[in-house]
């Protein structure tokens, strides 16, 4: 995950990830945890290096729910939810993006240090 | 007489034998700590040997340092100082009490007669001419008659306590205000004798006044004898370590700014307070350690071979005798390193049994002790006067009831060598003292438990000590940072070394009250 330079774009690698809600009574679930946002508290994230990233990650992820067999990991930072962006939201606003009740399906572009890493040994291959 | 040559060779001798003083440039003074002696009120102001001493010193030095180099039949330091200090006590020091004292009476005299004189002489010597005294003059009568009432009274208070010691030097602050008062009043005699006397003024006011500005001045004196005495040296400059040689208790005390024999004075008058009082019993152990470690090896000449033995001149059984000694002793060195050592192994056992025993008896001591006070019960007022049967007073107390607790008592003195320290006499004080305030068990045997300070202990413990000051730089020089000096009484010494007080630079800062504001660290996790 890069540092974020205000007024600078963002680059990152990321995969593409589609998690169907699972109906659970009265709710539609989707199986993970999130914590993080710019109202939060950045310095006790464990899953960055960068202590100041107040974007939102993925914390926990509940056993064979959605987010598991979607191929969503723990430690994972969510970029967008269907086209919104989430590296500059707060928690709530994260939450609701997630959670609203007339969406079935949420398309998540999440990144994490192996894929960079992944990117760049097959760059280093090639070469 | 002997060579130079053999002169280089003894020198050698003296580096491998031990000798007892190695500092051979320091000038020896003594401090002698007397008692309260309520007849003698003068403040020390000079010393009559104050001229001689030093000169006395440097040849004495120079003699003592001959003696022990060349003669084998060498006294050791200790003694000459024995001598020295014979010679020195009968003639010196009540000559130089007594010439201090009479020189403060004669001084006081002076200072206090003369105001008097300067207004008494006009009238005695030429009445008729004098003016008469108007009111602004009869005034000045009065201010001249309270302050000199004030002067007597500060300088009874500021000079007039016992002497608390006697310091080698002179008191270098006191001679300089005597010698200045001395200028002073002579000056002022001077131009009264001249001006006054001597043209027989007639301006009685003007004669008034000027003895007037005289107390004042007199005054103003006295302020400076205040700020350079008692003010100059309470604000702390310097910490003092104060180290005892032979078991080494260490304390740390601030002192200011003082001469080195009024420090010693301060350090001396705190050991007394404070530092428990010197046991010779406890240092026996260690000393038969070391004796033990070196009187297991002896060393055999086997090939009879004198290393570096020079072949010429006079000096060479004695340089041949110097090498020897000095291989027999790295000799010695290295197989005492090498050996296989297991002193420490006894030593560790040797204090964990003396540990056992000594709590052991302890707890013996207290049952015994809280026994014998069950047996005695204070009795009140309205059954004194009822029942005057087998009444004892504290003492009576005390002796009856110390036969059931004297053997623990002993046998625990006797296990931490401490029986010397305490007499039956005392004891039996204490314990009368103790019943008298009401004292529990635990508070009359906490003087035994741990060892108080000199003070504490009777009298001859501390009475007419004779401490010896050494110091290499003059003791009426001001204490530096780095100095040190040693204070030496016949059993042991105290090693004092100073440190300055540092500079200390501030800054401040300002911490606006309404600056203090606080967010909470939200941390939540929510689960979609």
């Amino acid at each position: 995950m890069s540092k974020y330079i205000p007024g600078q774009p963002l680059t990152a690698v990321v995969e593409r990830i589609e998690i169907q809600k699972l109906r659970q009574g009265d709710n539609l679930i989707l199986g993970f945890s999130i914590g993080g946002g710019i109202d939060q508290d950045p310095g006790q994230n464990p899953f960055t290096n960068d202590k100041t990233d107040k974007g939102i990650y993925v914390t926990r992820i509940s056993e064979n729910g959605p987010a598991d067999v979607a191929g969503l990991r723990e430690g994972d930072k969510i970029m967008q939810v269907n086209g919104w962006d989430m590296t500059m939201v707060t928690h709530d606003k994260a939450r609701k993006t997630l959670t609203k009740k007339n969406q079935d399906v949420v398309r998540l572009l999440v990144t994490r240090r192996s894929l960079e890493e992944a990117v760049k040994q097959s760059m280093g291959k090639k070469q | 007489m002997q060579a130079p040559a053999a002169m280089e060779a003894a020198d050698e001798v003296l580096q491998v034998l031990d000798v007892c003083e190695a500092i051979e440039e320091t000038r020896e003074v003594i401090v002698t700590t007397i008692e309260e002696d309520p007849i003698r009120n003068s403040p020390p102001v000079a010393s009559c040997g104050a001229g001689t001493k030093p000169s006395q010193d440097d040849n004495w030095g120079e003699t003592t340092t001959a003696v022990t180099g060349t003669s084998e039949h060498s006294l050791s330091q200790e003694d000459v100082v024995r001598i020295t200090k014979d010679l020195e006590e009968s003639v010196g020091l009540d000559c130089r009490r007594y010439l201090g004292l009479a020189l403060a009476v004669v001084l006081g005299l002076l200072v206090f007669l003369t105001p008097l004189a300067f207004l008494a002489l006009p009238h005695l010597l030429w009445p008729e001419k004098l003016q008469s005294c108007g009111t602004a003059c009869e005034g000045l009568f009065i201010s001249v008659a309270f302050k000199l009432l004030i002067l007597l009274l500060a300088v009874w208070a500021l000079f007039f306590r016992p002497p608390r010691a006697g310091l080698p030097r002179v008191f270098v602050f006191r001679a300089l205000l005597a010698v200045l008062v001395l200028l002073f009043v002579a000056s002022y005699w001077l131009f009264y004798g001249v001006r006054i006397l001597d043209s027989q003024d007639e301006n009685y006011q003007g004669i008034v006044q000027y003895a007037v500005s005289l107390v004042d001045a007199l005054l103003f004196i006295h302020y400076l004898a205040i700020v350079l005495l008692e003010l100059r040296q309470l604000q702390p400059c310097f910490s003092v370590c104060v180290a005892r040689s032979t078991d080494g208790e260490a304390r740390h005390y601030n002192l200011g700014q003082l001469s080195i024999q009024r420090a010693a004075l301060a350090i001396l008058e705190r050991y007394y307070c404070d530092f428990p009082v010197h046991n010779p019993a406890l240092l026996s152990a260690s000393k038969s350690r070391a004796a033990k470690h070196l009187a297991g090896l002896k060393v055999y000449n086997v090939d009879g071979e004198f290393p570096e033995a020079p072949a010429e001149g006079p000096g060479n059984n004695a340089a041949a005798a110097a090498g020897m000694v000095q291989s027999q002793s790295r000799a010695m060195i290295a197989a005492t390193a090498r050996r296989r050592d297991t002193s420490h192994n006894e030593l560790y056992y040797e204090e964990a049994e003396h540990e056992r025993r000594v709590r052991k008896r302890k707890s013996r001591l207290v049952v015994a002790v809280e026994e014998a006070f069950t047996h005695i019960k204070r009795m009140q007022e309205e059954e004194q006067k009822k029942a005057p049967g087998d009444v004892m007073d504290p003492r009576e107390a005390a002796q009856a009831i110390f036969p059931s607790m004297a053997r623990a008592l002993q046998k625990y003195l006797r296990t931490t060598k401490q029986q010397h320290c305490h007499s039956m006499e005392s004891i039996q004080q204490h314990l009368a003292f103790c019943i008298t305030n009401n004292m529990t068990p635990k508070a009359f045997l906490e003087c035994y438990l741990t060892p108080g300070p000199t003070l504490q202990y009777g009298r001859d413990h501390w009475l007419a000590r004779k401490w010896t000051l050494i110091s290499e730089a003059s003791v009426t020089s001001g204490l530096k940072d780095g100095s040190t000096f040693a204070l030496r009484c016949l059993d042991f010494g105290l090693v004092v070394t100073t440190k300055r007080i540092p500079y200390i630079q501030m800054s401040e800062e300002y911490i606006d009250p309404k600056s203090h504001k606080f967010v909470l660290r939200l941390q939540s996790e929510t689960s979609v």
